[in-house]
C-alpha cells in the first residue's frame, strides 16, 4: 500500500523535531552558561568570545579588546575590565539564535525544552489513551447502567471549558512536570472514550464477531484478534491529533506560568518569556513558536494520513 | 429414515418493541427437522424472522420458548463453555462477506480460525489445511497471504465458506449467502454449494429471500411469513402447486430468471 504524501511529511517533520531534541543537547554544548551584564539579548548569527575565568565565572560579549594585558569585556552599559592573568581559556562561538535576557544561549535551551514538550505531550497522549481505553470498553460492555453513567459524565466534562478546567487545576497544586502531565492527560481522554465506545458498538454489529462465535473463537480471544486490531487505525490517528492539541495546552500552560516552573525550559515558557521583550528580543518567542507550530502542523499530517490509509483499507 | 441431524422444536423468539411494553416476535413457533445430508430451504421477505431463526439454529441467541437440538445435544440451552466442542460440528455463512470477513486479518488466518478455536492440528497442518481449503473453493493459493479487501464479493464469498468448511462440519447454515452478490456471480457460488455439499455429504440450511436460489439447492422448502412457516414440502412441489396464498404472492413477485447450467 503506498502511503500518503502528507503522512511521509508529517513523520519526517517528528523525526527532525525530535532527533533535534533528543541528540541537540548532546552535541551542542551551549555557549557560556548565561552572562546578563554583557551578553543579554543579541540576535541570532552574533558571533561572541567566551572567556573563562579562574574564579569559575564565564564572560560572554561580542566585544574583546585586549589592552596591555588587560581584556576589556564590552557589555550594551557596561565594559569589564579582567586581567589576562585571570583568563583561563578564551575562544570564539556564534549564537545562532541569539542569547535572552539573561545572556544565555538559546538554541541549546531550544532543544532541551522541546524534550519537555516533547514528553509532555506524549506521556499526556499516553495516559488519555489508557484512560479512554478502559472508560470506552466499560461503557461498551458494562451494560446499559454502567454505560449511561460514564457517557453522561463524559458529555459533562466535555461541557466544560478545558483551560477554565486545567486552569483551576494548575492553580490549586504546584506546578511542575508530572502534575500537567496528570492533568492534560485527564482532561482530553473523554473524545477518545467515546470513540472507543462507538467503535465497539460498530464492530460488534459487523458480522465477523458472530462468525468468531461461530468458530468457536473464546470472548476473550475475539477481543485479541478482532476488536482490537480493529480499533488500532482509528485509536493511532485520534491519538496523534490529540497529541497536537496537547502541545498546545502545555504551551498555554507554561505561557500563563501555570505549567512548567520557569527554571525548566519549554517552548511555551520560552514563549511567555520572550513576550516581555518583544521589541528588543523578537527571536526569543519566535523560534520556540515556530517549533511548535511545526510539530502540530506535523502531527495533523500524520493524523490526516493515517486516515486517509485508514479509508484505502476499509 | 436415519435419526435428524438438526431437529428445532416450537421455537419462540421476541424483541422489545417500539412502544413501551409491547413485544414483537421475531420467531414465532417454528418446527424444523433436517435429516443427515438434507437441504432446507427457508424463504420468505426481508422482516420475516428468517435471520432470527439463523441465529437461534446457530445458537448465538437463546428462544424464549422452545429448542433447538443438534445431533442429541439440546444447543439452546447449553452454557457457552457446553457449547463451544459442539460447535465444530455445524457452520455458517453470513450475508455479506464485506463485514463477516474481518478486514484487519490475513485470508489464512481468517479460514484457520476454527482450526485456531477449537485447538485442530499445529502450525503447519493448518496452514496445508488452508491450502487445500482455498483449492477446494477455486481461489489461488497465493490469495492466504492477502486481506479481504484484495477480493471482490464472489471472492470474498468464496473464503468465508472456506472458513465454514475448515473444521470439517456436518451442517452448514448459510444466511442469504448470494443475496449481496452479482446475478453471474450469484449462479457462480451457488454451483460452488452444490459441489461442496456432494462432496462433503453435508446437510444444508439455506435461508434466502429469492426462492430462485432456493430452488438451485434445496429439495424442501419452508416459507416464513411474520415469523412462522406458512408452508413447507418438496421444493418442486411448493414451487408448482402453492397452497398459501403467501407463498404464491412471493411466486409472482420473484422475476422468472432461472440460472443457466455452468
Amino acid at each position: 500500500m503506498r502511503a500518503p504524501r502528507r503522512l511521509l511529511w508529517g513523520l519526517a517533520g517528528i523525526v527532525v523535531l525530535v532527533l533535534a531534541c533528543l541528540v541537540g543537547p548532546l552535541i551542542l554544548s551551549p555557549v557560556g552558561d548565561g552572562d546578563p551584564v554583557h551578553a543579554a539579548l543579541l540576535p541570532p548569527g552574533t558571533r561572541v568570545t567566551v572567556l573563562d575565568l579562574s574564579d569559575g565565572r564565564t564572560l560572554v560579549s561580542p566585544e574583546v579588546d585586549l589592552d596591555h594585558g588587560e581584556y576589556l569585556v564590552h557589555g550594551r552599559r557596561r565594559t569589564t575590565t579582567v586581567s589576562a592573568h585571570d583568563v583561563v581559556s578564551k575562544h570564539d562561538a556564534r549564537l545562532w539564535l541569539g542569547s535572552d535576557r539573561f545572556g544565555r544561549d538559546v538554541l541549546p535551551r531550544l532543544l532541551r525544552g522541546g524534550r519537555i514538550s516533547l514528553a509532555i505531550a506524549a506521556l499526556g497522549a499516553a495516559v488519555a489513551l489508557l484512560v479512554g481505553l478502559g472508560v470506552g470498553l466499560a461503557a461498551a460492555t458494562g451494560g446499559r447502567v454502567v454505560d449511561a453513567v460514564l457517557m453522561r459524565t463524559v458529555d459533562a466534562l466535555l461541557a466544560f471549558p478545558l483551560l477554565l478546567l486545567l486552569i483551576l487545576v494548575s492553580a490549586l497544586f504546584r506546578p511542575g512536570p508530572t502534575l500537567l502531565v496528570a492533568v492534560l492527560g485527564l482532561t482530553s481522554w473523554m473524545g477518545l472514550a467515546r470513540l472507543v465506545r462507538g467503535q465497539v458498538l460498530s464492530l460488534r454489529t459487523r458480522s465477523f464477531i458472530q462468525a468468531a462465535r461461530v468458530a468457536g473463537t473464546r470472548e476473550l480471544r475475539i477481543w485479541s484478534l478482532h476488536y482490537l486490531p480493529n480499533l488500532k487505525a482509528p485509536l493511532a490517528q485520534d491519538t496523534t491529533l490529540r497529541m497536537g492539541n496537547l502541545v498546545l495546552a502545555e504551551a498555554t500552560l507554561s505561557f500563563l506560568g501555570l505549567g512548567i516552573p520557569a527554571s525548566l525550559p519549554s517552548w511555551g515558557a520560552m514563549i511567555a518569556d520572550g513576550q516581555r521583550v518583544m521589541l528588543d528580543g523578537w527571536w526569543l518567542s519566535l523560534f520556540p513558536g515556530l517549533a511548535i507550530t511545526t510539530l502540530v502542523i506535523s502531527l495533523a499530517l500524520i493524523g490526516d494520513g493515517l486516515q486517509q490509509t485508514g479509508d484505502a483499507s476499509a | 429414515m436415519a435419526d435428524p441431524i438438526l431437529v428445532a422444536r416450537d421455537l419462540v423468539r421476541s424483541y422489545p418493541g417500539r412502544r413501551q411494553g409491547e413485544r414483537l416476535r421475531a420467531v414465532n413457533g417454528v418446527d424444523l427437522s433436517l435429516a443427515p445430508g438434507e437441504a432446507v430451504g427457508i424463504v420468505g421477505e426481508s422482516g420475516s424472522g428468517k435471520s432470527t431463526l439463523a441465529r437461534l439454529l446457530l445458537a448465538l441467541e437463546r428462544p424464549d420458548r422452545g429448542s433447538v437440538i443438534f445431533e442429541d445435544h439440546p444447543i439452546s440451552h447449553l452454557s457457552e463453555a457446553r457449547l463451544r466442542p459442539l460447535r465444530r460440528g455445524f457452520q455458517a455463512v453470513f450475508q455479506d462477506p464485506s463485514t463477516s470477513l474481518d478486514p484487519c486479518l490475513r485470508v489464512e488466518t481468517i479460514i484457520a480460525e476454527p482450526l485456531a478455536a477449537h485447538r485442530i492440528g499445529d502450525r503447519s497442518q493448518r496452514r496445508l489445511r488452508v491450502a487445500d481449503l482455498l483449492a477446494q473453493v477455486g481461489l489461488p493459493a497465493g490469495a492466504g497471504q492477502r486481506r479481504p479487501n484484495a477480493f471482490s464479493g464472489g471472492e470474498r464469498q468464496r473464503i468465508a465458506i472456506a472458513r465454514a468448511l475448515a473444521p470439517k462440519p456436518r451442517l452448514l447454515i448459510l444466511d442469504e449467502p448470494v443475496s449481496s452478490l452479482d446475478v453471474s456471480v450469484q449462479a457462480q457460488i451457488l454451483d460452488l454449494i452444490n459441489n461442496l455439499r456432494s462432496h462433503h455429504q453435508l446437510s444444508l440450511i439455506l435461508i434466502s429471500h429469492d426462492i430462485e436460489v432456493v430452488r438451485e439447492v434445496c429439495e424442501r422448502v419452508a416459507v416464513m411469513h411474520h415469523g412462522s412457516f406458512v408452508e413447507t414440502g418438496q421444493t418442486a412441489e411448493v414451487l408448482e402447486r402453492p397452497q398459501h396464498p403467501y407463498t404464491r404472492m412471493l411466486l409472482d413477485a420473484a422475476p422468472r430468471i432461472r440460472y443457466p447450467d455452468v
